[in-house]
């Protein structure tokens, strides 16, 4: 074995970061190192744009946030882990601020707040509109601090070392040099994040190709909820940029082809000239994405080159709101658009943004396979229900690191240094180190690109496993991505060299999508009923007797699916109607 | 509009060439695409062993800086159009250590960052109740220097740091002023020694080429004469008072 540390966290984002301090606080004797596939400051939280909910305000209560989440996830969030993610935001919160996070302020120097979709109370705090980008900088920055705190910046994890059902560590790529290392843990943390490309319209950056559901769908770690799959309501076409809903938090309003609102021929409420809290425009994303469907199939939306949009009006806002409030909508609308929100409408369209399934974990981040745990997007404990309300991701990253942080320090704490006998594990790593070297890096070109099948992929997910869904388009889609998962061992890589070797890369992360993308479209076949973000033709009511229960897909000894239900977690909020607008 | 441009775009791969050569391609010529999408155009349809660094295209992540005709530029925010009919020229940024093809070795710059102690620093040592107030006067004082996304432009672009690799650098020195601004924070005493060495800010000679090349308006330049300031009226202090003026 090349490295050891006690706990290794794969992921330098949001999650990780916080994980990882959450560890040297907990037990400064602790060994711990992040890996991640690119440097931390590059992670995807850097692209979180509106905002993080805690609550923070006198007339405001844990409570109304909680039941704002439970409610918009349509009552499949396990109900005691959002009482304490509610109770704990607040906390993560202020010591973001104390480590030196640039929230927006009042005058009197108190942090701001703003509305946000889906929030009955005003409690989402905000750095601009760049808080993702503010919120990783600040936790990496600080990080600095800790100088226990070991890091193998571009390292690509490629799998975990699983032996007497725990994990003993990694096999990793650094991808300067192509070496490949052991990196043995008594725990190890899974904080790579969300899965968007397996879809071919998404704000998820290049790297978020789901590596941490799959490294731990193949050690044998269930995965959670992974049919329920995110539209944001208001991507820009071609580039799937996303337009914050701070946006629409500010007052923005949704257009269809006739300048007419039509979200309140949805059940969302009336037109009102400013934002009103969990109304029109402030909906749930779920609701919203739905409704530009239907829009789209009554001919009431906009065509163009890149598919077809309704139109995002923020003018009436003025430009001083727009340069103080929302100043990267505007600089992403002049740059990627050439257009000018002050004064031009921005064309936008549901996008693929978020992941609520994942890796399920207890309300403490721990997985059922011992030593395992995972936080953040990856991670499904879960708070996010069937649709996750914006402006949560943020501060579940943060509460969750922190706890899968804690958890991790005290199993590793109690585990003997030696951990007793490494042959079978020193034998799975010679193993992949065999499959790395020759039959990837050392593999005949000539066949199919990685980009063919990874396009044919993301084609096959919008067709099947979209906005809407069927046991027809899903049938489709599982047959297409059976067909690709058998043409994969034939996928060209031309190149051989050692030194940053990104074509390999790609390889074993279209390898890690395609198992990520069965996941999603086998819980979704499974699941007969239309609830949150998972949206059946041929079920198209919530059914609460069947399936008020989470989807846990196992992956047996034969590589085939296998999916139990376990009951939600109900603690004070008996499953009810979503009401918005009314 | 010619419906195809070329890209010269360099190429090394230290395990079999000496040195970097210059390979072309012809990319569709597209009115919203990206330097960027033309070279993924490339390593997806036209030859997949081309290597760069690129992830949120959406110019916040900071990964794809590379010199475009020259000029240091954040690739998912340059746009093929603005240099057609071509070629356009790709080569990775300036002043640093070439990995492979289009990616360079930024350990300089990471190793720098710990340097100048980017965190707030605290005298008292409890923890304060609820949020430290700021006013919004008092973070528009440091807010600019918070928006730097480390792409690396600047490194590129400053002369200085060409010749000394020593020079802590723009965005280093532009992030501690970012923390000593910051009402917060009662480290500058702490950050002094690693701005006022011989590579801290002095080495500047006000070139603002790094202003200049900054996507994201932090001004570096502005952060370097305003310390230089500083520091000068605390030398000066040293001589003044007796135990440092700190």
């Amino acid at each position: 074995m090349t490295y050891t540390h006690d706990i290794v966290i794969v992921g330098g984002g949001g999650a990780g970061l916080r994980a990882a301090i959450a560890v040297v606080e907990a037990n400064p004797q602790l060994s711990v190192a992040i890996i991640s596939k690119v440097y931390p400051m590059r992670s995807h939280t850097v692209s979180a744009e509106g905002g993080a909910a805690a609550v923070i305000r006198a007339e405001d209560s844990l409570d109304e946030h909680a039941y704002d989440t439970i409610s918009g996830g349509d009552w499949l969030c396990d109900q005691d882990a959002v009482e304490a993610f509610v109770d704990e935001a607040p906390k993560e919160m202020l010591r973001l601020e104390n480590w030196g996070c640039p929230w927006s302020r009042e005058p009197d120097g108190r942090v701001a707040v703003r509305p946000f979709g889906g929030m009955k109370r005003i409690r989402t705090w905000f750095a601009a509109d760049k808080t993702g980008f503010h919120l990783l900088h600040t936790l990496f920055q600080t990080s600095l601090k800790y100088e226990e705190i070991a890091r193998y910046d571009e390292w690509f994890v490629t799998k975990l070392l699983v032996e007497d059902g725990r994990v003993r560590g990694v096999v990793a790529i650094e991808l300067s040099s192509g070496r490949i290392e052991t990196i043995t843990a008594k725990a190890v943390i899974l904080c790579t994040g969300g899965c968007g490309r397996v879809f071919p319209f998404t704000t998820n950056a290049n790297i978020k190709t789901g590596d941490g559901m799959a490294l731990a769908y193949r050690a044998g770690a269930p995965l959670k909820d992974m049919e329920f799959v995110q539209y944001h309501p208001t991507g820009l076409p071609f580039t799937g940029i996303l337009i914050t809903e701070a946006a629409r938090a500010e007052g923005g309003w949704l257009l269809n082809k006739d300048g007419y609102r039509y979200l309140q021929d949805y059940d969302l409420g009336t037109p009102q000239p400013g934002p009103v809290l969990r109304s029109m425009e402030l909906g749930p994303r779920d609701r919203l994405s739905q409704a530009f469907v239907k829009e789209m199939e009554k001919g009431r939306t906009i065509d163009t080159p890149y598919g077809q949009v309704v139109h995002l009006d923020l003018r009436h806002l003025g430009a001083k709101l727009i340069n103080t409030k929302l100043p990267m909508v505007r600089e992403l609308c002049l740059d990627y658009e050439k257009i000018d929100p002050v004064k031009d409408l921005v064309p936008v369209r549901p996008v693929v943004h978020y992941m609520m399934g994942g890796v399920s974990t207890d309300i403490h981040g721990a997985t059922p396979l011992d030593g395992l745990y995972a936080a953040g997007e990856v991670a499904c404990v879960s708070i996010n229900g069937a649709n996750r309300l914006g402006s949560n991701s943020l501060p579940e990253l943060l509460v969750f690191g922190a706890r899968a942080g804690r958890a991790a320090a005290e199993f590793a704490a109690a585990q003997p240094d030696d951990g007793g006998d490494w042959s079978g594990i020193l034998t799975q790593a010679e193993d992949e180190r065999r499959r790395l070297e020759r039959d990837l890096r050392g593999r005949e070109g000539g066949g199919e690109r990685v980009s063919t099948i990874r396009t044919e992929m993301q084609a096959a997910m919008e067709q099947g496993a979209g906005i809407y869904r069927s046991a027809d388009s899903m049938a489709k889609c599982a047959d297409a991505l059976q067909e690709l998962r058998e043409r994969l061992p034939g996928v060209s890589i031309d190149d051989h060299t050692t030194t940053f070797n990104t074509e390999l890369i790609a390889a074993l992360e279209l390898g890690l999508m395609l198992d990520v993308a069965e996941s999603i479209v086998h819980s979704a076949r499974l699941r007969e009923e239309s609830r949150g973000a998972h949206q059946r033709t041929d079920f198209p009511e919530r059914d609460d007797v069947r399936y008020l229960a989470h989807s846990l897909i196992h992956r047996s000894a034969d590589g085939s699916p296998r999916v139990e239900y376990p009951p939600v977690t109900i603690t004070r909020w008996p499953p009810g109607v979503r009401v918005y607008g009314r | 509009m010619a419906r195809s441009i070329t890209m010269q775009v360099a190429r090394y791969r230290p395990d079999r060439e000496a040195e970097p050569t210059m390979q072309s391609y012809d990319v569709p010529l597209r009115k919203d695409w990206a330097i960027l999408d033309g070279l993924n155009h490339i390593k997806d349809e036209l030859d997949g062993t081309l290597s760069y660094r690129w992830s949120c295209r959406m110019g916040i992540c900071g990964s794809c800086g590379m010199t475009v005709n020259g000029e240091p530029k954040l690739t998912c925010a340059t746009f093929l159009t603005d240099y057609a009919p071509g070629p356009v020229r790709v080569e990775p940024l300036r002043n640093f250590p070439v990995v492979r093809d289009l990616v360079v070795d930024i350990g300089d710059f990471m190793a720098k960052l710990s340097v100048v102690q980017p965190w707030i620093i605290r005298k008292d040592e409890e923890t304060p109740d609820g949020e430290y107030l700021q006013t919004p006067a008092e973070l528009e004082d440091y807010k600019q220097f918070s928006m730097c996304i480390n792409c690396m432009l600047c490194y590129s672009a400053c002369p200085i740091y060409g010749l000394n690799e020593h020079f802590l650098g723009p965005a280093a020195i532009a992030l501690a002023q970012r923390y000593n601004l910051d009402s917060r924070d009662q480290g500058s005493a702490d950050r002094m020694d690693a701005l006022s060495a011989s590579t801290g800010v002095w080495d500047c000679t006000y070139v603002g080429e790094c202003s200049t090349a900054c996507p994201k308006n932090v001004d570096p330049a502005g952060a370097i004469q305003r310390y230089k300031l500083t520091a000068a009226t605390e030398t000066l202090k040293s001589f003044l008072m007796p135990r440092g003026g700190r």
